[in-house]
């Protein structure tokens, strides 16, 4: 095994570095609002939050995804490796294939989520919201794999939205309609070479781009000279609306709606696959996998506790609301991200919840502070929990997706 | 008719036969897998050089546990070989110290020392004595405690507090976690008499004088002296007493039969592959093996849990101890010592400063310029060690690191040839004896007895590897997270020497579980 990264090129006098696309976000970013993720310099909004959420949901949206931590992950042992470190089975993952995936430690409590991609000839790229290089070296042990750090060596944009598939197929890219959801094609577009896949986090219809970063600004330019042509709209789109749209979707958030088992301090702080509801991602029957052994026991003692979809009653958000069993009655969970849901016309929660001999409560009701012209007032909205996720549309799924 | 437990033990030292003779005496049918030619592990005879034996590392076993001795009825010989109670050391110029039981004697002694050297072994034995309870049993968990586990816990703490009383209770919560060389200074002048007593300390383990937790590992060893059966024997007599009784108690022993692997089905361990591809299959697998040898290679990460492997990985296990075997034309004669006193155990540690300077260059991966050196002579008792008239030097030499900084390649000579003029200027005359010599390098001694590192203890004896710590948290009560496994070699509680107690203690906890955990 052996660690390599190319950290030695960064600037770090440098607080959050640029990413590649940083001279095109820098000029579309209006209002400058800014964040760090994972050490790069991140925008949240370029102008507003609405026009940017409906780009996503409308038209396209093109957000800047470099700082998804990537790991290469080669050798002889790769797959038996990476089945080892993941709840779910692997060992059939097809060559250009994409899957999604959660990974725990010995107690069987989640480390994070991420992606799979199978790029061919043994050689997998893993990619995760937090670092995880550590984890996948005390993994190895046992193992003929070399796992490198590649986070800073590969740009990615991710281009989403109904005419996503339009739009890049516009700017050059061919074939793009055959992509089935979680394939992955090598393609080029104007001599540069981008690897496609069909993934995101919104649940629309979407597309990730993977690139050299030496290419990253041409492969933005050809994106956005779609726009120019006036045939589509694209907008560079920010965190904000990204945090809005995947709460529609139901997809979780490590570290916002859970804590990772490794940043969880109290005892009662990390969290299960099936305490996430990510219960269909836990495979007993695959070869053996870290945590596997704590999470047949688990499996075997009624559930405790469970994030849940909740849609809220009412128009008042239940931002870090807590809920209880009825109006009045005892707390039984809180709300870990919520939305104003402009397409559902609804507020939708991501909220912990206990439940009670395996069972979910009957009623759950959140209690709402909101401020009314400085003036915090309090109201009782009854939660209703969505077993599916809140919103998607068929051509999400669909191949070919549409012309929209 | 129900069909009866069967077990398979991985490795024929004398744990893996004390845990199979009680599972055979409880019904299980047990059968012992040793990948040498003879039984004996760590204290197994072997041939080192044309009609010269080795016995084994075993200098001076500091005997089988006498619960042990009596419950299997060991029928031991009563013989006069070289015990720790029985040791000499020698004085750079003669003034050897005689220290036997808690006497000590010798040329430049004070009255004070004599005196304290009595006190402090009085004391110390009763320290040791209180943590029986602790060593006899499984070491109890503290999280999800059973009753087993609360009434051990309930009979230390009975054992410490009214067993030794107010005073030396106090005493022992001040000394325990401390380092040898500040209670020896407390307590004596004579920095030979420290010596002696700081090798027992350091001796096996990765620790000089002046290394926290050296208290504990001379408790350690004392404990395993103080609840020894009185039957003084050898670590030979001690092997044959235990194959008798193996063989009466019905356990089958087959030896050339290395295993590569342990079998298991639906996360359940229910046999063995040997290297020759034969299969056994078995109710329970116990191994004697140390745990980085049983998880790492015969289960193998990819069955256990990531954090758990690491854990393994990051076991203390590098042995400090070489052995030297010398066959020799005629007995050395060490200046100022009778020829009834070469049945002794000798010691050379002239003072304190020494013991800490040898373990030094051993931080360094570089063997110590000056070595401590342990001398026996085992042909004294068994004559059939050594061809008619010749004789065996046996010579732990601490400290020496597994892997040394220049190869042990180049520095194997060298090495030896300083122990043998050590021996030389102790002994005038020593090296023109010398027939044949063999070094056991902690390297030589992994490969030769299949032990992770080459550990006397399988093992660092230190805290963090010690009671419901070893050999590692989520195995140390002798199951381990793959059901139908047990360990029970040295690296489990209460560690290495050859009191046995390991072996018990998992036979215990196997019979206990019905080899269900």
């Amino acid at each position: 095994m052996n660690a390599s990264n190319k950290a030695s090129v960064i600037d770090y006098t440098e607080v959050l570095q640029p990413t590649p696309f940083q001279s095109r976000v820098n000029d579309l970013c209006l209002v400058e609002s800014w964040t760090g993720w994972n050490g790069y310099k991140i925008a949240r909004v370029y102008d507003t939050l609405t026009s940017e959420y409906f780009a996503i949901r409308s038209t396209c949206g093109v957000m800047d995804l470099t700082p998804m931590e990537k790991y290469r992950i080669s050798g002889p042992d790769a797959l038996v490796f990476l089945n080892r470190l993941v709840t779910r089975d692997i060992s059939s993952l097809k060559d250009n294939r994409v899957t999604y995936v959660v990974w725990c430690n010995d107690e069987g409590k989640v480390l994070d989520d991420g992606t799979i991609f199978s790029l061919g000839n043994g050689e997998y790229r893993l990619c995760a919201q937090h670092h995880q290089l550590d984890w996948l070296l005390l993994s190895s042990l046992g193992f003929d794999v070399t796992i490198a750090e590649e986070t800073h060596d590969v740009a990615a944009l991710a281009v989403q939205g109904p005419t996503s598939c339009s739009v890049l197929s516009a700017a050059g890219f061919k074939g793009l309609d055959k992509l089935k959801p979680f394939d992955i094609s090598n393609m080029t577009l104007n001599n540069i070479p981008v690897m496609v896949s069909r993934t995101g986090y919104t649940g629309d219809l979407g597309y990730e781009l993977w690139v050299d970063p030496k290419d990253a600004l041409a492969l933005w330019d050809a994106i956005f000279s779609v726009a120019d042509q006036g045939l589509y709209d694209v907008r560079a789109t920010g965190l904000g609306a990204l945090e809005m749209v995947r709460i529609e979707a139901g997809f979780i958030m490590p570290g916002e709606d859970f804590n990772t088992a490794e940043t969880a301090i109290r005892a009662d702080r990390d969290r299960s696959p099936f305490e996430l509801g990510l219960g269909w991602l836990v495979n007993f029957e695959k070869p053996y996998f870290t945590g596997k052994r704590a999470l047949m026991e688990e499996a075997n003692r009624p559930i405790q506790r469970r994030l849940v979809r909740l849609t809220v009653e009412g128009n008042k958000q239940p931002t870090d609301a807590f809920l209880y069993n009825r109006e009045g009655g005892s707390r039984i969970g809180t709300v870990k991200s919520c939305v104003w849901s402009p397409i559902l016309k609804s507020n939708l929660a991501l909220a912990d919840i206990e439940y009670s001999r395996g069972a979910a409560p009957k009623k759950i009701w959140a209690e709402i502070y909101y401020q009314k012209e400085l003036e915090w007032r309090a109201i009782w909205s009854e939660c209703h929990i969505s077993k599916k996720p809140f919103w998607t549309h068929e051509r999400s799924s669909k191949t070919p997706p549409g012309k929209f | 008719m129900i069909k009866p437990q069967s077990a398979v033990i991985i490795g024929a030292g004398h744990n893996g036969l004390v845990c199979a003779i009680y599972l055979a005496k409880a019904g299980y049918q047990v059968q012992i897998l040793e990948a040498n030619q003879d039984v004996g592990g760590a204290a197994s005879v072997y041939e080192f050089a044309d009609g010269f034996q080795a016995p084994g590392l075993v200098n001076v076993p500091y005997g089988l546990n006498a619960k042990i001795c009596r419950e299997l009825q060991l029928d031991l010989h009563i013989q006069n070989s070289p015990s720790v109670e029985q040791s000499i050391s020698l004085g750079e110029k003669g003034e050897h110290l005689i220290l036997t039981g808690n006497q000590v004697s010798g040329a430049g002694l004070s009255d004070k020392d004599v005196d304290a050297y009595q006190a402090f072994k009085e004391e110390f034995t009763r320290y040791a004595q209180a943590l029986q309870p602790l060593m006899i049993n499984r070491p109890p968990r503290l999280k999800d405690m059973d009753r087993r586990d609360k009434f051990t816990l309930a009979k230390l703490g009975w054992s410490l507090r009214f067993g030794l009383g107010t005073e030396s209770m106090r005493e022992f919560l001040r000394v325990g976690g401390i380092n040898i060389f500040d209670v020896l200074n407390e307590t004596f002048d004579n920095s030979q008499l420290k010596a002696a007593i700081a090798v027992d300390a350091v001796m096996g383990h990765h620790m000089g004088p002046r290394t926290p937790n050296t208290v504990l590992t001379y408790l350690q060893r004392l404990w395993a002296q103080t609840e020894a059966s009185t039957q003084l024997n050898s670590g030979l007599d001690t092997l044959e007493a235990l194959k008798r009784a193996a063989k009466s108690a019905g356990v089958s022993i087959r030896i050339n039969a290395r295993v590569n692997r342990i079998r298991l089905e639906n996360d359940v361990a229910v046999g063995v592959d040997l290297e020759s591809g034969e299969q056994i299959s078995a109710s329970v697998v116990v191994s004697n093996t140390d745990a980085k040898t049983t998880f790492l290679d015969l289960v193998g990460a990819r069955n256990l849990d990531a954090m758990f492997c690491h854990r393994v990985d990051n076991i203390r296990c590098k042995g400090n101890v070489a052995k030297v075997f010398y066959g020799v034309k005629s007995l050395p004669k060490f200046t100022g010592l009778s020829a009834d006193q070469l049945n002794q155990r000798l010691l050379i540690a002239p003072n304190i400063k020494y013991v800490e300077h040898a373990f030094n260059a051993v931080k360094y991966a570089e063997h110590s310029p000056n070595p401590i050196l342990e001398i026996t002579l085992p042909s004294l008792q068994d004559s059939a060690l050594a061809p008619k008239g010749y004789h065996i030097v046996s010579v732990s030499a601490s400290f020496a690191p597994h892997t040394h900084k220049l190869g042990w390649d180049s520095q194997r000579k060298p090495f030896v040839k300083h122990i043998s003029s050590m021996l030389e200027y102790y002994a005038p005359g020593f090296v023109d004896t010398i027939e044949v010599s063999q070094l056991l390098t902690p390297a030589d001694i992994e490969n030769q007895f299949h032990t992770s590192g080459g550990h006397w203890h399988h093992g660092e004896l230190s805290l963090d590897q010690s009671f419901m710590m070893r050999p590692l948290h989520g195995a140390a009560q002798y199951n381990t997270p793959i059901k139908g496994l047990y360990l029970c070699g040295a690296g489990t509680h209460p560690g290495g020497g050859i009191t046995g107690v390991p072996g018990h203690n998992a036979a215990q906890r196997i019979l206990e579980t019905k080899g269900k955990n």
